[in-house]
């Protein structure tokens, strides 16, 4: 996706602002497929340029939890297809590698698939964020960053399968505060479904960006908490590509 | 047990077979089997049937042998009738075969019969004992009759799947079958006068039955295990070899188109773009939807994706579509589409350079929002000159008239973003 084509650059400046253009975040890759890890590697491993330091790789669950647990990176790159249980299963055992206060592992899942069941997975799962395998290396990085940093990370597309999930009120919710988007998270998701970046979001909305990253935050905590029974059936319902 | 499952599949290679017709029959579709597989009018066959009858029964024998060793299949149907399935939509977009109801020439061919039977029961004559064990006979035969009617339609509700089995039916003609067989049976043993013997021999009869059960019941509980295991193979098999035809006609194909076209970046992108779109239709969406190409769009989301399929092909620009909820086509949404993929071909000639044109679609309530945003240069209208009519009228132009609302604005960052919003046609019905 290339929501944030344009602002990549300024965006992640902004982050990187804050670390006075120093900063740098390790990186696991996380992927069945050795020419994507290596394409991955390419585009967004030379650290000096982009501040990302690819640790190490694994290409099946096995493998990603013994790497993850021994270098311990701050964001895994994870596809969602994997031998051994898919992504699913590597966010379930690294469960308490999430948990950690101090130096949490941080999960952005990186996959072709862009099946709603798949999606819905492995965000329930845990991780903090879903893109694309056609996302730029710039908005990859960008994507990194905001993930290192606790933010949650919408594609487009993620966007509207939320909406959608969302919207569906036949069932009465079961917990209100959570089965509910609020009016302000409906736009900011319906303006990344758009293609527009935060900074857009934040200029059309006139709230800062600060504010987008947390109404985004809120739309992914709820959708991992969300007791809706409605979120799974739905995703397997509607196989929407 | 013969598995009729794959006879429709290898119909076109086999030679040429005698089946009864499960289409169009009177009784058991030997006549229009045979019509069909003679080449005669069905009319002709079901004379010299009739005819054969008035010959001490002979046609009902030969009919009846016909029935029994001939399997079911597809013949000898007229063209002018309605087809023998219909398809449907059920509510989760799946189409559904579906098979017609018994006719009334069927009900009235079987009515014929019964009358038929009656008649020659009453006018054979035999002389004295054998008269009196027709009507048992009849009632046998009736039953067995009618159990084989069973298997007949289970193994064409098997071949055609038909969804929604009606199982208390079918239990209920199997058990009147085994009644009329039972009662045939015993009347003949009562004709006998051998009633005092009746209790003995039911009882060594079951006791047979429970040993025949017993010593062959693994056998055949383990038969049908395999056979149903070697079904589920199969239909595995077929499976795989669809993929292997699907994946190997298109993807190979194109990853050679590719290769060949691999000095013009626009065509190879083009051609990727193509084949990614087909490979996750074929994928992912449900049985029977959207996978052939040809058909109208019915549904919003359906038309949106098509049309930026469409435009993504002609000016070799990635469009990217999210759609957000889906309702039917009407008349204004078709304008809305229209105008939807004139700013669409737009975006895609004017801002493709900036990046993929980004289009969202969703359906909230009563009205239907299409945003479709670029990356480009941007776009102002006042600039334009009056005469091109190309915004003013096909996008703009088009919304109003039908009773919508269409917005360009400049995006701040460079590109343009045209928003159109229509209510849907309140329904009627």
């Amino acid at each position: 996706m290339s929501d944030a084509n344009e602002s990549a650059g300024p965006v992640a400046q902004e982050h990187a602002g804050d670390g006075a253009g120093e900063r740098r975040v390790r990186v696991v890759l996380v992927d069945d497929h050795r020419m994507f890890r290596t394409g991955v590697r390419a585009e967004i491993g030379q650290t000096e340029r982009t501040g990302v330091e690819v640790v190490d790789e694994a290409a099946d669950v096995d493998q990603a939890v013994s790497v993850i647990t021994a270098a311990r990176p701050e964001v895994v790159l994870l596809d969602v297809h994997l031998p051994g249980g898919g992504g699913v299963e590597v966010l379930r055992r690294c469960a308490p590698l999430m948990a950690d206060a101090e130096r949490p592992v941080r999960f952005l899942a990186l996959s072709v698939s862009d099946a709603a069941e798949d999606v819905i997975g492995v965000i329930r799962g845990g991780a903090r964020g879903y893109v694309t395998k056609t996302i730029t290396g710039a908005d990859l990085v960008d994507s990194i960053f905001r993930v290192q940093d606790g933010d949650a990370v919408f594609s487009p597309r993620l966007a509207g399968f939320v909406l959608d999930a969302f919207a569906s009120t036949d069932a009465p919710p079961v917990d209100e505060d959570l089965d509910r988007l609020t009016q302000r998270e409906r736009e900011v998701l319906r303006l990344i479904a758009r293609g527009y970046a935060y900074k857009e979001i934040a200029r059309q909305l006139f709230i800062s960006v600060k504010t987008v990253e947390s109404h985004v935050s809120a739309v992914l905590r709820k959708l991992q908490l969300s007791n809706r029974h409605e979120l799974t059936r739905w995703a397997t319902a509607r196989r929407l590509v | 047990m013969p598995d009729a499952s794959t006879a429709p599949l290898a119909d076109p290679w086999a030679p040429r077979k005698l089946y009864r017709s499960s289409d169009g029959r009177w009784l058991g579709g030997v006549a229009r089997g045979l019509a069909g597989h003679l080449g005669l009018p069905v009319i002709w066959v079901r004379l010299v049937f009739i005819g054969l009858m008035t010959a001490d029964g002979l046609g009902a024998l030969v009919y009846a042998a016909f029935w029994f060793f001939v399997p079911l299949g597809v013949g000898g149907v007229d063209d002018r009738r309605p087809p023998p399935l219909v398809t449907t939509e059920t509510q989760d977009g799946r189409r559904r075969l579906v098979a017609r109801r018994p006719d009334r020439g069927q009900i009235v061919a079987l009515l014929l019969m019964v009358v038929l039977a009656l008649t020659f029961v009453g006018s054979v004559n035999m002389g004295g004992g054998a008269k009196a064990y027709l009507i048992p006979a009849v009632l046998v035969a009736a039953g067995v009759a009618l159990v084989w009617r069973q298997a007949d339609n289970a193994r064409r509700a098997r071949w055609m799947e038909v969804g929604g089995r009606r199982r208390t039916l079918t239990l209920l003609r199997s058990a009147a079958g085994v009644l009329l067989v039972t009662a045939g049976v015993s009347a003949i043993f009562v004709l006998q006068g051998s009633t005092a013997h009746l209790g003995s021999v039911l009882q060594a009869t079951l006791a047979v039955l429970v040993g025949i059960t017993l010593l062959a019941g693994p056998y055949v509980i383990r038969m049908t295990q395999d056979l149903s295991e070697e079904r589920l193979m199969r239909i595995r098999a077929q499976e795989r070899a669809e993929v292997a035809a699907h994946v190997h006609d298109s993807v190979l194909h194109t990853l050679t188109l590719i290769q060949r076209n691999a000095e013009n970046a626009g065509e190879v992108r083009r051609l990727a773009r193509a084949q990614e779109r087909d490979l996750r239709a074929w994928l992912y969406k449900p049985e029977g939807t959207g996978k052939d190409e040809d058909e109208q769009p019915a549904t919003l989301a359906e038309a949106v994706r098509r049309n930026a399929a469409e435009v993504e092909d002609k000016h070799g620009v990635p469009i990217e579509v999210v759609v957000v909820g889906d309702c039917p086509l009407d008349e204004r949404l078709g304008a809305q589409m229209q105008a939807a993929r004139e700013a669409m071909v737009n975006a895609a000639k004017y801002g493709g350079e900036g990046g993929a044109v980004q289009v969202y679609a969703e359906v909230e309530g009563r009205s239907v929002f299409v945003s479709v945003r670029d990356r480009g240069p941007g776009f102002d209208l006042d600039a334009i000159p009056a005469d091109r009519m190309g915004v003013r009228e096909s996008i703009i132009g088009r919304m109003e008239r039908n009773g919508g609302t269409a917005r360009l604005r400049a995006v701040p960052d460079g590109g343009t973003e045209v928003e159109l919003e229509m209510e849907r046609v309140e329904e009627t019905a």
